[in-house]
C-alpha cells in the first residue's frame, strides 16, 4: 500500500487540529500506520494553519511535501488557494465556501480576492466547494464546521466511514456527540 | 495498548512509566505540552517554574534528593538555564536527570533557530535525538539509565516535527518510582574551586567512557543497503532520508553526542558516496571532518537554515524532485493576530496612534509589531523589554530631544525575567514607561498557569502574586492600574506616564479571553451612521470587514467572530457601532 497524503488547511480557531485527530485516530483504529503533524503555538490566533495526515503500511516522514497530496481539505477558500500547490496532479480538493477575512484584509491593507472560487476552479478542475457553515449551523453548532468537512471527505479517503463515526463519538464531549454526528452526516450528504 | 500520540505526550507518558518523580519546566513552543501531559496523566509531581533556570535548578535538587527528574524547555530556554547546566555537568547526578529541550528549525514559533546540539557538546554531556514518538518514549527510559550509569545530566532533544507530530506508540512495562538516599557528598556537590578541579577531570573521563558506549549502543544503528550512497543522520531527518532514498544505506544516530568515531569511519568506508543530513548547524560534519573522514555531501548542499524535507535531501543528493504546480502568487497574507476580544488590542491601537518607541517582549503582544499596528520596535528575548528600554532611555537622554521609551511586557514574561530589569530601571534612575499586560496566564503558549494565576500546574490553588505591590517594593512610586478596554482612560494614563520623568508603571488586569473563555456581547454596525471612513479598521480585528466592493464600502462585523471588546466602537467617530441587543 502506498502512502496516502492528506493536507488540511484553515484558519486558527476553526478546528483543523481536531479534524486531523479524527482522521489519524481512524487510521490507527483501521490497523494502518499513520503520522499526523501540524504546527501550532500561534494556531489559535487567526493565522493560517496547515496540518498533515499520512496513512499507509509504514509511514516515515510526518511532513507532506508540495506536489504530493492526494487530497487537500480546506476550511476556507483563500487557504485552499494558498496550499493548492501541495496537491499532486489529479489530486482532489474539497473546500468550505465560507470566507474569513485575514487580519490584513480586515485592516484594509489587502483585498480578499473576489474571484477566489473562479481561481480555484481554474487551477483545480473538479474541486468541490461546500457550504460547511450552514450545514454546521443546521447540525446545531457553527463551530462544527470541522466535522462537516471530515464528513464530506471520508468517501475520498482510505478510511472506513463506520470507524470515523466511532472515533467522533469517542472524542466528542457529552453534549457535542449528537451535534458532531449530525455535522458528519450533513457533510457526507453535501 | 497502542496509542497515537505526539512526541511530547510520549515523553510525558514515559517519564511516569520510567520511575520519574519530579518534573519542572517553563512553557515554550514546541515543548509546552510535555509538562501539561505529565499533569493530565497524574501520579507524578510536576510544576511550572517561573523560568527555565529555576526549573533546571529545582530538577537538580530533586536528583540530589534521589528522585528521577525532568526539566522541560524550548531551545532558547536553555540559554537561561545554561548557568546551572554548565556546573551541574561537573557534579553529576544522584538519581537520573533529563533535560528535555525542543528546537524549532524553521522558526514556526520562535525568535531564533539555535541548535541545541551545541549545548551537549559545550556541557560535555550525552544527548539523545529521537526520530518519532516511539523513540521519544523509549529514549526517556534509556536516558535515565545512561544518566545514572555515567553519573551525568542528559539532554533529550526534540524538534518541532518530533514534539508535535503524532505517531503510534506502544508503551513498555511501568517501572515503579524509587527514591534513593539524599546525597550528602561535599566534594561532589559543592563546586568550590578545589572540588571543581577534581570534578572537571571526572567530566573528561566520563566523556571518553561515553564515546566507547556510543560505539556499541543499539541507539546508534546501521541499516546496510545499497552501498552507492550512505547517509549519516538523526532525529526527524532520518524519516525524511527514508522517504528521499529508501534504498540507501543509513547510519542512524540516536545518541548524537558524543559521536561513535569507529562506527562512522567504518560506515563511511563501506559506501561510495558518504552524505550527512542534519538540520541547522554542521555539528556532525565538523566533528567527522576533524576525524579525517571524507564527507562527499554535507552542508555544501544541505541548507544551514530552516527544516529539511525529502525534496531538499534529494536535491542535495543531485537527484530530480517532482515539481508540482507553483504556489499561487500575491495572495493576502494571513498572519496570526490578537484574538477578537483581547485587551492587547486596546493598548496597541493607542501605542500605534501616538507612534511612541516600544521596546517589546516575548508573548502574544509581540504581534503588535505587525501591520497595521506597527507598534513595536525591538524584541529580543524574555524580559528584555524593560532592560532594553532602560538602555534606550539613557542614550535618548544623552542625545536630547527624544521621547521616553515604552516597554510592554506580559505577566508571565515579567515573572520570568522582567523583575530584575525593572529593579535596574528603579535602581539606576531610569526613565521609561513600563506597561505590564497582566492577563493571569502564559498566553502565547496556550494558557499555562504562572505565579499570578492563583493555581499551580497540578490544579491546586496557589498564592497569587500582587504585581502592583511587587512593583512598589522594587522602588517604583508611580504605579497605576489601567483598563486597556477603555481607550480614553488608557490614553490619559499613557500621556501622564510619558510626561512624568522617571520610571512609571501601568498595569492592565484583564484576563486572557481565550484561556478564561470570556464572552462579551458582540458589536453591530448601524449602516445609516457608518460613513465608510475605516477608522475602526485600525483595531486590526478579523471580525471587521468591508460590506461590499463599492468605492466607499461600509464596515460590517461578523457576529461569529466578534467578542465585543468595544475597541472598534470607541474608534468610531460617528457613533455607528454599538453592543448588539
Amino acid at each position: 500500500m502506498s502512502i496516502f497524503n492528506i493536507v488540511i488547511a484553515g484558519v486558527g480557531g476553526q478546528g483543523v487540529l481536531l479534524a486531523s485527530k479524527v482522521l489519524a485516530e481512524s487510521a490507527l483504529a483501521g490497523g494502518m500506520d499513520v503520522k499526523q503533524n501540524e504546527v501550532h503555538g500561534m494556531a489559535q490566533r487567526g493565522g493560517s494553519v496547515i496540518s498533515f495526515v499520512r496513512i499507509g503500511a509504514e509511514v516515515f516522514s510526518p511532513v507532506v511535501v508540495p506536489g504530493s497530496a492526494d487530497i487537500l481539505i480546506s476550511f476556507e477558500p483563500l487557504e485552499a488557494l494558498r496550499y493548492l500547490h501541495y496537491l499532486k496532479p489529479g489530486g482532489k480538493l474539497v473546500y468550505n465556501r465560507v470566507t474569513i477575512n485575514p487580519s490584513t484584509v480586515a485592516a484594509g491593507l489587502a483585498k480578499y480576492p473576489s474571484d477566489v472560487e473562479e481561481q480555484i476552479a481554474r487551477s483545480c478542475p473538479g474541486a468541490q466547494g461546500i457550504d460547511a457553515l450552514a450545514i454546521a449551523q443546521e447540525a446545531g453548532n457553527a463551530k462544527a464546521v470541522n466535522m462537516v468537512m471530515v464528513g464530506a471527505v471520508v468517501k475520498n479517503l482510505p478510511l472506513d466511514a463506520g470507524i470515523v463515526e466511532n472515533v467522533v463519538r469517542e472524542i466528542s464531549r457529552d453534549k457535542g456527540v449528537e451535534v458532531n454526528l449530525r455535522a458528519l452526516a450533513g457533510g457526507a450528504a453535501a | 495498548m497502542k496509542k497515537i500520540i505526539s512526541g511530547n505526550e510520549a515523553i510525558a507518558l514515559s517519564f511516569g512509566d520510567s520511575g520519574g518523580v519530579f518534573a519542572s519546566g517553563y512553557p515554550g513552543t514546541p515543548s509546552t505540552e510535555t509538562l501539561e501531559e505529565v499533569a493530565r496523566l497524574g501520579g507524578v509531581y510536576c510544576e511550572w517554574a517561573p523560568n527555565e533556570k529555576v526549573a533546571l535548578e529545582s530538577a537538580i535538587g530533586a536528583s540530589i534528593a534521589g528522585g528521577r527528574a525532568l526539566a522541560t524547555m524550548k531551545h532558547v530556554g536553555v540559554n537561561v538555564a545554561a548557568d546551572p547546566l554548565m556546573t551541574f555537568t561537573y557534579t553529576g547526578v544522584n538519581a537520573g536527570l533529563i533535560l528535555m529541550v525542543s528546537d524549532d528549525p524553521g522558526m514556526h514559533s520562535s525568535q531564533n533557530e539555535q541548535d541545541s546540539r551545541n549545548f551537549a557538546k559545550f556541557a560535555k554531556i550525552p544527548m539523545l535525538d529521537p526520530a518519532n514518538s516511539q523513540e521519544a518514549y523509549d529514549f526517556v527510559r534509556y536516558g535515565f539509565e545512561i544518566s545514572e550509569q555515567f553519573d551525568t545530566p542528559l539532554m533529550l532533544r526534540t524538534t518541532t516535527r518530533i514534539s508535535h507530530a503524532k505517531g503510534i506508540v506502544e508503551p513498555k512495562e511501568k517501572i515503579p518510582p524509587q527514591i534513593k538516599a539524599l546525597a550528602r557528598d561535599v566534594p561532589k556537590y559543592v563546586m568550590l574551586p578545589n572540588f571543581a578541579k577534581i570534578r572537571h577531570v571526572a567530566v573528561e573521563a566520563r566523556l571518553l567512557a561515553l564515546q566507547e558506549f556510543a560505539e556499541t549502543t543499539p541507539l546508534n544503528r546501521v541499516e546496510m543497503n545499497d552501498t552507492e550512497l550512505g547517509i549519516l543522520t538523526s532525529g526527524v531527518s532520518y524519516q525524511h532520508v527514508k522517504e528521499a532514498y529508501p534504498n540507501a544505506s543509513v547510519l542512524k544516530l540516536g545518541l548524537v553526542h558524543p559521536l561513535p568515531e569507529q562506527k562512522i569511519r567504518e560506515f563511511a568506508g563501506r559506501v561510495k558516496r558518504f552524505m550527512i543530513v542534519e538540520e541547522l548547524d554542521a555539528i556532525f560534519e565538523e566533528q567527522i571532518r576533524a576525524m579525517g573522514i571524507r564527507v562527499d555531501i554535507g552542508k555544501n548542499r544541505v541548507p544551514l537554515c530552516g527544516e529539511v524535507n525529502a525534496d531538499i535531501i534529494r536535491t542535495a543528493g543531485g537527484d530530480q524532485v517532482f515539481a508540482g504546480m507553483a504556489p499561487v502568487a500575491d495572495l493576502p497574507q494571513r498572519p496570526p493576530t490578537f484574538c477578537p476580544g483581547c485587551a492587547h488590542r486596546g493598548l496597541f491601537s493607542l501605542l500605534s496612534k501616538h507612534k511612541v518607541f516600544v521596546s517589546g517582549d516575548i508573548g502574544c503582544y509581540t504581534l503588535g509589531a505587525l501591520p497595521p499596528m506597527n507598534a513595536m520596535h525591538a524584541c529580543i528575548d524574555m524580559g528584555a523589554s524593560i532592560s532594553a528600554a532602560h538602555g534606550i532611555a539613557k542614550v535618548n537622554d544623552m542625545a536630547g530631544g527624544r521621547e521616553k521609551p515604552v516597554a510592554v511586557i506580559g505577566d508571565s514574561t515579567f515573572f520570568h525575567s522582567g523583575i530584575t530589569g525593572l529593579l535596574s530601571l528603579s535602581y539606576n534612575n531610569g526613565n521609561a514607561l513600563v506597561v505590564i499586560m497582566d492577563n493571569r496566564t502564559t498566553g502565547m503558549t496556550g494558557g499555562q498557569e504562572n505565579p499570578g494565576s492563583g493555581r499551580v500546574l497540578m490544579g491546586q490553588p496557589a498564592k497569587e502574586v500582587d504585581i502592583e505591590a511587587l512593583v512598589r517594593v522594587l522602588g517604583i512610586d508611580n504605579v497605576v492600574t489601567i483598563n486597556a478596554y477603555n481607550l480614553e482612560e488608557t490614553e490619559a494614563a499613557i500621556k501622564k506616564g510619558m510626561e512624568t520623568p522617571g520610571p512609571y508603571v501601568l498595569i492592565d488586569k484583564n484576563p486572557c479571553i481565550l484561556r478564561y473563555r470570556v464572552k462579551q456581547p458582540t458589536v453591530v454596525v448601524d449602516p445609516d451612521k457608518c460613513t465608510g471612513c475605516r477608522a475602526c479598521l485600525k483595531a486590526a480585528c478579523v471580525a471587521l470587514g468591508l460590506a461590499d466592493n463599492s468605492a466607499k464600502p461600509k464596515v460590517q462585523v461578523d457576529p461569529n467572530i466578534c467578542n465585543g471588546c468595544g475597541v472598534c466602537t470607541q474608534l468610531c467617530k460617528f457613533d455607528a457601532m454599538s453592543e448588539a441587543k
